[in-house]
């Protein structure tokens, strides 16, 4: 455990100094917060310098009183230290809120990126198909935000 | 001679496409041009609706995610549960009937894929004898739970039932013939001419388009991944167990099968030594601020009035936001949960690992036959329930 810290500690030292925002760690997990303009050389680094070559999840969090509304989080795994990482920045503010997509770098976002612009209206810029995946065409709305009635409208 | 596309609709009421898959697919001729797999059928909402569920009232949504392992999924949650407020441990005998639950509903799983994929592919046989099999899983169940697929007996803090008496016994013996019964059921398959000509070369992923398409479970050992959760980030003291973890060096339909049928014999191998080191004693926390006490006790008002708060209004839980995954029997299943510090969780997303999987689908099929697509479709061991959640 201790020589994972470490390894973090020189993660986070070799990203470039005015992308992070913050670290947290809770319950062994550690979590940086990037800033949206350096995520995609974040992500760049993490995966072909350190490894973390498994994008095992995307996803948002809408944080509904908070400007920036929309977080992004992003899940890693690295196969050679079997360690995971979480990283996490906003969309931007406004309406629809953008963010870029990280198609380019894992294909297995497409489908993750989908399910955020269905269930948030988070729109991935460079995404090469953003369509709904799980919600039809013409559906008004999109239900995971907190200001969606559950029962539905 | 004339060249035309021809735009086919699979699905989704289509027997091999395993639940409510629709395929929309381009043919040149028998050859696919492209697939694009249309989903959300089954989609329930079951993370919104947890967002306003107290954590307990949860697990029976989360076992309904993948219908055909239900203890599985709600295994992932609670143990996510646990380790966002910090249980580390639970009392032994609870944690080894998960694990023998666990192990059981992955080879209920893996047997009802067998029984599929063997059928879509024109091998009536196999389908009899795994469902057969299977149905034996069921009747444990039904004995400890009282459910068949959806035993919904995982709590936060360990189990809510313990396993009646006999029923090790008969696990026991159930794991020590089933290795002995697959292989008749092999014998069906493994050399079958036809068998190989439809699996083997289809559907072949290099380890490179593995880690690119975010694959798991099967999929990503079929291709020489050496990547099991319960290996490499164990959970419920998996690292105190014997079992080898079979990898493929082709990557195609072929060696999946055999990975799966191996992963069976694996999972009666842990059973076994779970069986044997299952300790008598407690199978729920003593911290009734989050776990249930004994129902026999809940007559007295000591802990009638903490199981009465805990059913009304549930427990608080740490702001803070956890990531937990474990190796479900499709692949890697996680689950990440938000807290605001409040008896519901603020998000829940759940990974699931036939949506991910789904997705090379479009890849694989491009240039094989239309008959391949269905070769395809079972050897990603998809459930439906699971993608769209």
């Amino acid at each position: 455990m201790e020589n994972l810290k470490d390894y973090i500690k020189g993660v986070i030292e070799s990203l470039p100094p005015e992308s992070l925002v913050s670290h947290v760690e809770f319950r062994d997990q550690v979590t940086l917060v990037v800033r949206q303009v350096s995520l995609l050389e974040v992500l760049k680094i993490l995966k072909d310098d350190f490894g973390y070559k498994y994008l095992i999840d995307v996803t948002a969090v809408d944080r509904y009183e908070d400007d920036p509304r929309f977080e992004v989080v992003y899940h890693l795994w690295c196969h050679e230290r079997n360690c995971l990482l979480r990283v996490k920045t906003w969309a931007s503010q406004g309406e629809p809120p953008t963010i870029p997509s990280v198609v380019g770098l894992w294909n297995t976002a497409n489908w993750h990126e989908r399910e955020c612009f269905d269930m948030f209206g988070i729109v991935f810029e460079g995404h090469p198909d953003l369509r709904r995946i799980l919600l039809w065409e013409g559906f008004d709305g999109h239900p995971l935000r907190k200001d969606y009635p559950v029962e539905g409208r | 001679m004339r060249k035309e596309i021809i735009k086919l609709n699979v699905g989704p009421q289509h027997p091999s496409t395993h639940g409510v898959l629709r395929l929309l697919v381009e043919l040149e001729g028998e050859v696919v041009v492209s697939c694009d797999p249309d989903i959300g059928y089954l989609h329930r909402g079951i993370e919104k609706l947890m967002e306003n569920r107290t954590y307990h009232r949860s697990i029976p949504l989360t076992e309904r995610v993948d219908y055909l392992a239900g203890a599985a999924n709600s295994l992932g949650y609670v143990l996510a549960v646990e380790r966002l407020l910090g249980i580390s441990e639970i009392p032994e005998r609870a944690r080894y009937i998960r694990v023998i639950v666990a192990e059981l509903t992955r080879i209920a799983s893996h047997l009802f894929w067998l029984a599929t994929h063997g059928h879509d592919l024109g091998a009536m046989t196999p389908l009899f004898y795994a469902l057969r099999d299977r149905e034996i899983i069921m009747d444990f169940f039904e004995t400890w739970a009282g459910k068949r697929l959806f035993p919904n007996m995982f709590r936060v803090g360990g189990v809510a039932r313990d396993f009646p008496d006999g029923l090790e016994q008969e696990i026991k013996k159930f794991a020590l013939e089933l290795p002995q019964r697959m292989r008749d059921y092999e014998t069906l398959l493994t050399k079958n001419p036809i068998w190989i000509n439809r699996t083997k070369g289809v559907g072949v992923l290099t380890k490179e388009e593995v880690l690119d398409y975010g694959l798991s479970g099967p999929m990503a050992r079929g291709s020489g991944l050496n990547f099991d959760i319960r290996r490499v980030d164990p959970y419920l003291g998996y690292d105190e167990f014997e079992f080898v973890v079979p990898l493929g060096e082709n990557g195609d339909t072929y060696d999946r099968y055999l990975i799966r049928l191996e992963e069976m014999r694996q999972s009666c191998n842990i059973i076994l030594q779970a069986v044997d080191r299952l300790p008598k004693g407690d199978i729920m926390i003593e911290d009734y601020q989050v776990a249930f006490p004994p129902k026999d006790k809940v007559i007295n008002g000591e802990y009638l009035i903490p199981h009465y708060l805990l059913v009304v209004k549930g427990f608080k839980a740490p702001k803070g936001e956890i990531f937990h995954h474990t190796e479900a029997p499709k692949g890697e299943l996680g689950f990440y949960i938000v807290s605001d510090g409040s008896e519901h969780p603020y998000r829940v997303k759940i990974r699931t690992p036939s949506f991910v999987n789904l997705q090379v689908i479009s890849k694989l099929a491009k240039g094989r036959l239309l008959s391949d697509l269905i070769a395809l479709i079972g050897t990603i061991d998809i459930v439906l329930a699971d993608v769209d959640r």
